[in-house]
């Protein structure tokens, strides 16, 4: 049952992107087209939960016994990044049409907040590796989530003609998210 | 190579935050207040001073095919660095930027700096970007940290300023207020930059979007996201002007 409240908790109340503030970047840059937008949060569900798994193990496998914790800044982006790496490798070979569509998002995830700010989030939070791996999936479900919500709206935007000069593209994007995030704030209290 | 001219290029012309739109996810989550603005921008100002020098003189020795793992741990240690020295010296600092300290690791700004600017300039030069950029950095989100602070919460750098019937609305130093704030702050620049273009009788700037704003477009790959994008010519540009 707790584990149900983290997963439904970290889709809605700690939206990873709308009240955390991680993985801004292509949350802005990635969200004018749906398609898109789909593609790169069924990737960096992949990548979260992947790299929560491989973080954990590190963490606690190999820098809690050697008493480095203050290194897990550098390891936890250096398994990331090969993760990352190895996972373009693995889908390449195995599986090309899934690389296709999922593959030019890869790298650059590598850099996305979001995948670091989860597995650091598991550190700081102490959770065991199955809680872990479900606050990576609800975290990353509800970057899906919103950046999904996020490309339908811009979509219709870019329909408009009558929009300021100086408010095209991101600045309004940037408003539109600020508008989601206050509808987000109701499932504020939900759960604790 | 006017050196004056870099920094003032950082600030104004290619600010990091409001006119490349890199590194959004601390600008949007610290500045909630101008003391956390000051603090995150020194600390990334700290970590790129640091990167950029350190690349730049190492530069002859990367092999490009390997140039961004090496880059990312040249960053993920000078930000271990710093991390310790703020908890060591600025507790409360350190409480109140949590999780983004760790996080400048993966700022844009950072790696985007190595691989467009240090990785092909000498360290004076590369020393100076860094400034530059660190400065429009630490600008920009003081600036919208100060807003956010004296609208949401009635005071600037912890001083009351407004008078006593003020009624702060608590709602722009929570999560929305930031996109909502740094939206206006963006519009509000580039308003201002199509006026000095105006001015000087220049078209006005394209305004960027996307991927064609992002200096990261040569590390990954050329994504591919800008397709709705003008063109990809500011990123480009980024890393070509030297």
């Amino acid at each position: 049952m707790n584990l149900l409240w983290l997963f439904l908790g970290s889709i809605f109340v700690h939206n990873i992107l709308l009240a955390r503030f991680l993985g801004c970047c292509p949350f802005l840059g990635v969200s004018t087209k749906s398609e898109t937008a789909k593609g790169m949060g069924v990737a960096v569900i992949f990548v979260t939960v992947m790299a929560a798994l491989m973080t954990w193990l590190v963490y606690y496998l190999v820098l809690v016994p050697l008493r480095i914790e203050y290194l897990y800044t550098l390891s936890f982006i250096l398994v990331i990044a090969s993760l990352v790496q190895f996972v373009e490798l693995v889908l390449k070979k195995i599986n090309p049409a899934l690389y296709k569509s999922l593959g030019i998002f890869l790298p650059l995830i590598t850099t996305n907040c979001a995948v670091l700010g989860v597995a650091v989030i598991n550190m700081n939070e102490k959770y065991t590796l199955v809680e872990s791996l479900v606050n990576a999936f609800g975290s990353s479900a509800g970057f899906l989530l919103a950046i999904a919500l996020m490309a339908g709206i811009r979509e219709r935007i870019e329909e408009t003609e009558t929009i300021p000069k100086c408010l095209r593209g991101l600045p309004l994007a940037l408003v539109t998210a600020g508008l989601m995030s206050i509808a987000f704030m109701g499932f504020s209290g939900m759960i604790k | 190579m006017n050196l004056f001219k870099i920094i003032k290029n950082g600030i104004l012309d290619e600010n990091p935050t409001l006119v490349q739109c890199i590194g959004l996810c601390p600008t949007l989550a610290v500045s909630t207040s101008a003391m956390n603005g000051i603090g995150m921008g020194i600390a990334a100002t700290a970590v790129l001073f640091g990167s950029n020098v350190a690349i730049a003189a190492i530069r002859k020795f990367i092999p490009d095919e390997i140039r961004i793992p090496i880059f990312i741990v040249v960053i993920a240690g000078f930000v271990t660095i710093i991390q310790l020295l703020i908890a060591g010296f600025a507790p409360a600092l350190d409480k109140a930027l949590g999780i983004f300290i760790p996080l400048i690791v993966v700022n844009c700004i950072i790696l985007a700096r190595a691989e467009a600017y240090a990785f092909k300039n000498g360290v004076v030069a590369s020393a100076f970007d860094a400034v530059g950029m660190g400065l429009g950095f630490t600008v920009a989100l003081t600036a919208l940290g100060a807003v956010r602070e004296l609208l949401g919460n009635g005071s600037v750098f912890d001083v009351v300023v407004t008078p006593a019937g003020f009624q702060p609305a608590l709602l722009v130093i929570l999560a929305p207020g930031g996109f909502i704030a740094l939206g206006i702050f963006m519009a509000i620049f580039r308003l201002y930059q199509s006026w000095a273009a105006a001015r000087q009788g220049k078209p006005a700037p394209e305004a960027a979007a996307g991927c064609s704003s992002c200096a990261m477009g040569a590390a990954c790959g050329g994504c591919g996201f800008g397709e709705s994008a003008p063109d990809g010519k500011n990123g480009k540009e980024a890393g070509d002007r030297s």
